[in-house]
């Protein structure tokens, strides 16, 4: 852990501040650059699906089928990290465009847009790691940190993360029904299933248009666009799926109790995002194929300031970091899924 | 209006929604043509016309979706300012059906408007606009009385613009008198094309009143003017003055005075905090000082408020502001704008608030 018995209160307002500080300089900002980057991704996120569906149409040629699916898959994750996740957020909302807007947005994953808002935008971005508080913390089914108590059943983790990675909007959506709360009454049942018909209409939805009439469309080619439009989905999830496990789970990522949330500042509040989030370093391209997931401490300490604009203040809260002593922890991809993984099979283990 | 499609092309928009679900068609055939969408209603700026120093009209060639107005009404207008949609209402200054599919409206650039501003100086042709409407009351029944009055000053003139061509096209177009004030002859907007109508139909009178040099109309000016006025079915648009004058003065038959006002934002003083929130939906009414988050005004006063993390950071909270001001609590920002989405965690009231909830 480090330490940061060296910051006293007053300090700890003034990094508070100057955080603050960045966020306004940042919303005074915003304008027309802003405004054509979000709608010219999602214009190219549908080029590239639409693309992508239509060169299928010829897939049993190999070429076709590999571009094909490609280009959904490519799109699809577009779709969810870039597009979904962060207008979900709110962070186009400053546009008050109805038709990019996160009362307004629905995606392409089975989790209905409104259970996730509430488990992510809320409980997950407000009680960030601390442990009993963010479900998030290994997602009620694994164990990432030596503070969650062992169960015999975490022996089997390492497969079903594996699982979880392939089927990761499935897991999500069931995730986010929450239904560790319904026995002790926090939730109530029909509550749930309410919940469940509006994940059942999304799935039957999405399935209907990726399995059956897609493929159906493709006549002869039916088995390659199914098989096409399954390999794009499960690119998509096994992609989310590594990068969001970067986020909070890689060494460095730190976990709190309960007790750091009483009486929290402003100050200590950015404290936590910081200490318990993680960066990737990438380029260009990495950073908008991961919804500028990337830069997780930026996006913590910020979370509806528009995902371009991530890249732009990380020198800057980096720098700031600096001059408070703080640690900043950023790696690359491949150290940081060795570095997840890592824990999800020592925590196996007792 | 509905309108009832053949069961092949509804069963194909069907398909079409299964296909693109969880988006609409719509959002994939907006990427082929920007007018296509039906969804949302949208325009395409086609050409601009400047009218007089500061005033200019923009063709605008509605998209699909966009049913004829009937001459005065209006049309709400979106237009996007530094990144930001804004919403704002014209009169549509185009007859109904001009040959070439477009309607226009005519903007006076207000040197503190952003919107107008945009429009009458920033805005080149291609241009897209989101479109609502047409509506408005502010029309000629039909068939139209024998005799009218208009009466007009400034950008007033622009609903009666779109009215005059069709009634002095009629077989037997009824009496018109216009008396439009603006404060110089080169400030007349549409001054040219007036002259030409009223020189070549027999059936319009026009007055025009410079007010610079002879000052503002007055009831008199208007007997001595128009003798049998109050005989006259009047249609009246201008500033809110020169509206409140003509409606305490008018001795004829309330029916047969028409007034179209240009609404204008009223802005509470500098440093006005807090005031009257109303919650429309449930009808609930409380006062708010200016530091309270608007959230917890509303839970106080019994309204379910939908709310998240109570610090700004998860939109849990956002609801439609239906008018009135709000002040961001991180940033001291006052800002609203009827339909804007707010943050209720962290939006104090300023002046009389009314939300959708």
């Amino acid at each position: 852990m480090t330490s940061t018995s060296h910051l006293n209160p007053a300090d700890l307002e003034k990094f508070g501040r100057e955080l603050d500080k960045i966020r306004e300089e940042i919303l005074a900002d915003l304008g027309d650059r802003d405004a054509r980057y979000i709608r010219d991704v999602i214009a190219a996120q549908r080029m590239l699906e639409l693309g992508g569906r239509v060169v299928l149409l010829a897939s049993w040629l190999p070429p076709a089928w590999i571009a094909g699916t490609a280009a959904l898959a490519a799109a699809k994750i577009l779709e969810n990290m870039e597009i979904g996740h962060n207008v979900l957020h709110g962070q186009w909302d400053w546009m008050r465009d109805p038709k990019i807007h996160s009362t307004t947005w629905e995606w392409d994953l089975v989790c209905p847009a409104e259970m996730w808002k509430h488990s992510h935008n809320f409980v997950h971005h407000t009680w960030t790691n601390v442990l009993g508080k963010d479900r998030d913390l290994g997602y009620s089914a694994l164990r990432v940190t030596p503070e969650q108590d062992w169960h015999p059943v975490y022996l089997a983790q390492p497969f079903y993360n594996a699982l979880l990675a392939l089927f990761f909007e499935y897991g999500i959506a069931i995730y986010d029904l929450e239904l560790e709360r319904v026995p002790s009454g926090e939730k109530s049942a029909v509550e749930v299933l309410a919940q469940l018909r509006m994940v059942a209409r999304k799935v039957r939805r999405q399935i209907v248009k990726d399995y059956v009439a897609f493929p159906l469309l493709a006549g002869p080619a039916f088995l390659p666009v199914l098989l096409a439009n399954l390999t794009a989905n499960m690119t998509r999830n096994v992609w989310a799926h590594a990068i969001i496990f970067c986020g909070h789970f890689p060494d460095g990522a730190e976990v709190f109790t309960e007790d750091r949330l009483d009486g929290e500042t402003r100050g200590e509040w950015y404290l936590r995002q910081l200490q318990g989030s993680c960066n990737i370093d990438g380029g260009r391209l990495f950073h908008l194929m991961s919804g500028n997931l990337g830069h997780q401490i930026e996006h913590h300490l910020f979370p509806d300031l528009p995902s371009n604009r991530y890249a732009e203040i990380a020198p800057q809260v980096r720098a700031l970091c600096e001059r408070y002593g703080l640690a900043y922890t950023s790696d690359s991809l491949l150290r940081q899924v060795a570095s997840v993984w890592k824990r999800v099979l020592r925590l196996a283990l007792p | 209006m509905t309108v009832t499609l053949p069961w092949i092309l509804r069963s194909l928009a069907e398909a079409g929604r299964w296909l693109s679900t969880p988006l609409s068609p719509d959002d994939y055939l907006g990427l082929l043509h920007p007018l296509w969408p039906a969804g949302e209603l949208r325009g395409r700026v086609e050409r601009l016309h400047p009218e007089t120093a500061d005033a200019v009209t923009l063709v605008i060639r509605p998209g699909r979706g966009w049913r004829p107005h009937r001459p005065g009404q209006w049309a709400r207008i979106g237009v996007d300012v530094h990144g930001r949609r804004h919403w704002r209402t014209y009169s549509l200054s185009s007859p109904p059906h001009r040959p070439d599919g477009c309607i226009t409206i005519t903007v006076k650039a207000d040197p503190d408007g952003i919107v107008s501003r945009h429009l009458a100086r920033h805005t080149v042709p291609g241009t897209i606009v989101r479109l609502a409407g047409p509506d408005g009351t502010f029309v000629i029944p039909e068939p139209p009385p024998p005799r009218l009055l208009f009466l007009t000053a400034g950008s007033g003139i622009t609903p009666v613009m779109a009215m005059l061509g069709g009634l002095l096209s009629d077989e037997i177009p009824p009496d018109v008198v216009l008396i439009h004030s603006a404060p110089t002859p080169q400030d007349v907007i549409f001054g040219d094309r007036l002259r030409r109508l009223a020189a070549r139909s027999p059936y319009m009178e026009l007055h025009e009143r410079h007010t610079r040099s002879v000052g503002r109309l007055g009831p008199a000016d208007l007997a001595d003017l128009c003798p049998d006025w109050t005989g006259r079915a009047v249609w009246a648009c201008g500033p809110t003055g020169m509206l409140d004058d003509l409606a305490a003065e008018w001795p004829g038959p309330a029916q047969n005075l028409h007034v179209e006002r240009f609404t204008e934002t009223l802005r509470p003083a500098d440093g006005a905090t807090g005031g009257r929130v109303r919650f429309t939906t449930t009808g609930r009414e409380t006062g708010a000082d200016g530091t309270t988050p608007l959230l917890n005004v509303g839970e106080d006063a019994g309204v379910l408020m939908p709310s998240g993390c109570r610090m700004g950071v998860c939109h849990s909270c956002v609801a439609p502001l239906r008018s009135g001001l709000v002040r961001d609590l991180r940033t001291g920002l006052v800002h609203g704008e009827p339909g804007d989405l707010i943050q209720t965690c962290v939006s104090a009231a300023v002046g009389p608030v009314e939300l959708e909830l």
